[in-house]
């Protein structure tokens, strides 16, 4: 692949939440939220990242957007590194690299008419004149299913798909490149969830967008990714093309992960591989590899080692002693 | 001025406003009712004969029966259970599957009698649970007294929300020793502390002891739902309401806590009514699925019919609009709109809105429930000629209350 095509490379990006403790606030310990990842997102494609709750994927999501200031890594965004950049170069790529919360409902200002809501940025960033504010607002809201005369309404007045194609809108006026999608879709009904992933998905095509897509609702992600990272307390631990990974994971989490995912067929018996115990602390994580306490097919090596991160099968990577000798 | 400048833009008034006197009105009306209903119920509690009744078929838990639950709301009258009709048979799963809204909590509520009254009023139909000796409790009218006795004991709930189902300021082992305790007066405190044991290790707790005289906050997610379902297991109930019991958990968490009441239902010889949004979770584990919108009933029928057969519109749009893994799909199919205001709901099918399949018959009234199988009942005017029409769900009018 030409380097021109990858727009976002992440490599071995940390982010350590230090734990304060005593009368001095002394630093006792880290929590590893995000602990050394490392991927590409090419142009025009939408990577989905996948764990459980607590395994850093949001973290990580806000990291890379330098919301969050990170520990070490990487984060080179068009030949850019985003961690490099002043405050006002930081400004200025800013409406390139956009957010969609997970929570429609919080993500509002309850007190902003949905016209501001979209428009406060696009007149901060002058994306276009001020003569043509109005109608470049209400083309962003028509090509977001919004009409009109929302726009002198307040959130309080919608629903929450509605809500969440406000926020969609809000990203999209600043003409992005990047957006991060985190869990977009996990708070809203069944049929709202239909309607907000098709219309991401219209956008990406009609605009040539790039999505990172946090989720834990692997049934989505692979509806909409094109690439698929799974992360296990604050490590990758696999990475590859949607289709090989959901056609033959190789990590024993990623395969647990997918067996427990609920299928709406009566007729078809899964066969279940129920993983013990719970995720274990990021402050304090097991030695050796971080899955070993819940794994199956564990071996002494795993309690010491840390696996490789490695390419297993060509563009598949994974994270296991499993793949040593091969 | 300008609000009437911004009012004229919008092109519509907006549909929650209510005038100073209307909203007067609905006070003083609100009032009237619930109090009058408040008394009627009052007045059944008083009399063991009110709240007796029989069993339509001695192998049903619990039978619902044409169910009208409204809350009297400052906006008003929501009908949130309309006109409910299923029943659930014994040692078998019944999944309820709807939207948020769609009136399937509501429907656990009135049978565990926990609506927050004098607001929310189960005002007609049924609800008889059997006692297991040929006569049946009319939850509608059992009164408060009566109703502790069942609550916990015969008939227990899961709730959606681990984290705040406990309360964090007892130890764990109080929590369930208090359920025992409460239903078995005569135990001594060492058999109920023995049992509280037990439930922990049914549940898959290994470190029952130390767990014993934990406090909610040190435990997970996964297991503190464990606890709940050790809590509303302890009296062995004959019928387990599971409201949403995976919703706030992780896929793999999810997948042990649905492995293990599946076991315990089978063990215990109990029914679960499953209340859920997940199509994938009642599929796995539903023998029979009610599916629910806008307060009613629109299609039940076993897991097979529903999934294999689906009928109604909403049901098959369902379907189609949630990805499955391994089918790949273009574009996921979205049915249009969204559900209509509970506050006024139209006098024709209430999907009708939404629906791509709608034809003339669907302006008349609702639609009847028509039997198309021996187990299959869908509420829809396309399948009129293909069963046997069973009658229309009615509804009470609240100004005759």
């Amino acid at each position: 692949m030409a380097e021109s095509e990858i727009l976002l490379e992440v490599k071995d990006l940390k982010k350590w939440f230090p734990i304060k403790a005593g009368f001095f606030k002394h630093t006792v310990g880290h929590v590893r939220a995000v602990d050394g990842i490392s991927f590409n997102i090419r142009r025009g494609e939408t990577m989905g990242l996948v764990g459980e709750s607590g395994c850093g994927k949001s973290t990580a999501g806000r990291t890379l957007l330098r919301l969050l200031e990170k520990t070490s890594g990487e984060v080179i965004f068009d030949g850019q590194d985003l961690n490099e950049l002043s405050k006002e170069e930081l400004r200025k790529i800013r409406p390139r690299i956009q957010i969609v919360f997970q929570d429609p409902y919080s993500s509002l200002s309850p007190r902003i008419p949905v016209g501001e809501i979209i428009g406060e940025a696009v007149r901060e960033h002058g994306i276009v004149p001020p003569e043509e504010f109005d109608d470049y607002i209400t083309r962003v809201m028509k090509v977001c299913g919004l009409p009109e005369y929302y726009k002198d309404r307040y959130p309080h007045e919608f629903s929450g798909g509605q809500r969440q194609r406000i926020c969609i809108a809000r990203a999209l006026a600043l003409a992005p490149d990047f957006i991060v999608c985190d869990e977009p879709v996990s708070a809203l009904d069944v049929s709202i969830q239909a309607q907000i992933i098709n219309l991401l998905r219209q956008l990406q095509k009609d605009f040539g967008l790039t999505y990172l897509f946090i989720s834990h609702d692997l049934s989505v992600v692979e509806h909409i990714s094109d690439t698929v990272g799974v992360m296990y307390l604050g490590n990758m631990v696999e990475y590859s093309e949607t289709e090989k990974i959901f056609a033959e994971p190789l990590h024993p989490y990623t395969k647990a992960l997918f067996s427990a995912i609920p299928i709406p067929d009566p007729d078809v018996k899964i066969n279940r591989i129920i993983l013990e115990g719970s995720i274990p602390s990021p402050a304090n994580p097991p030695a050796g590899c971080k899955f070993h306490t819940r794994c199956k097919e564990c071996m002494e090596i795993c309690k010491t080692e840390a696996p490789e991160w490695k390419e297993v099968r060509e563009g598949h990577f994974c994270a296991c002693h499993l793949y040593d000798e091969k | 001025m300008a609000l009437k400048d911004k009012m004229k833009k919008s092109g519509k008034k907006s549909s929650s406003y209510i005038s100073a006197k209307e909203s007067r009105r609905i006070t003083r009306f609100n009032r009237k009712t619930t109090k009058k209903l408040e008394k009627k119920r009052a007045d059944a509690g008083k009399d063991p004969a009110l709240y007796t009744t029989k069993m339509k078929d001695e192998n049903n838990v619990v039978e619902f029966d044409n169910v009208c639950t409204y809350f009297f709301t400052d906006n008003g009258v929501v009908k949130a259970v309309d006109g409910v009709n299923f029943s659930i048979p014994k040692c078998s799963t019944v999944g309820v599957v709807g939207e948020s809204g769609c009136g399937k909590s509501v429907t656990s509520l009135s049978l565990m009698q926990l609506l927050p009254r004098p607001t929310g009023q189960t005002v007609g139909g049924e609800i008889r649970f059997n006692k297991g000796d040929g006569t049946a409790f009319n939850i509608v009218n059992t009164p408060n007294s009566v109703m502790e006795t069942i609550r916990g004991d015969k008939l227990s709930m899961i709730f959606q929300e681990p984290m705040t189902s406990l309360n964090p300021v007892f130890k764990i082992g109080e929590q369930v020793n208090e359920v025992i305790e409460l239903h078995n007066k005569d135990m001594s405190p060492e058999d109920v502390k023995a049992r509280t044991l037990e439930m922990l290790e049914l549940v898959g707790i290994a470190n029952k002891e130390g767990v014993y005289n934990m406090y909610p906050h040190e435990l997970s997610g996964g297991m503190r739902q464990r606890i709940c379902i050790a809590i509303a297991l302890a009296c062995s109930p004959t019928l387990i309401i599971a409201d949403e019991p995976t919703t706030a958990l992780d896929v793999t968490i999810q997948a042990q806590i649905l492995d293990l009441l599946q076991g315990l239902k089978d063990k215990l010889q109990s029914s679960i009514m499953l209340i859920t949004h997940d199509l994938g979770v009642v599929a796995g584990m539903a023998d029979y699925v009610v599916v629910m919108y806008s307060g009613r009933v629109i299609e039940k029928g076993t897991a097979d019919d529903i999934f294999h057969h689906p009928m109604h519109p909403y049901t098959i749009g369902l379907m189609a609009s949630k990805p499955v893994v391994g089918k790949k799909v273009e574009e996921l199919y979205n049915i249009p709109g969204s559900v209509p205001n509970p506050v006024n709901m139209p006098n024709y099918c209430y999907f009708k809105d939404r629906c791509e399949m709608h034809c003339d018959k669907c302006n008349g009234v609702y639609p009847p429930e028509i039997q198309v199988s021996d187990t299959h009942i869908v509420s829809c005017y396309r399948y009129c000629d293909q069963g046997k029409e069973l009658g229309y769900p009615k509804s009470v009018n609240v100004e005759e209350l």
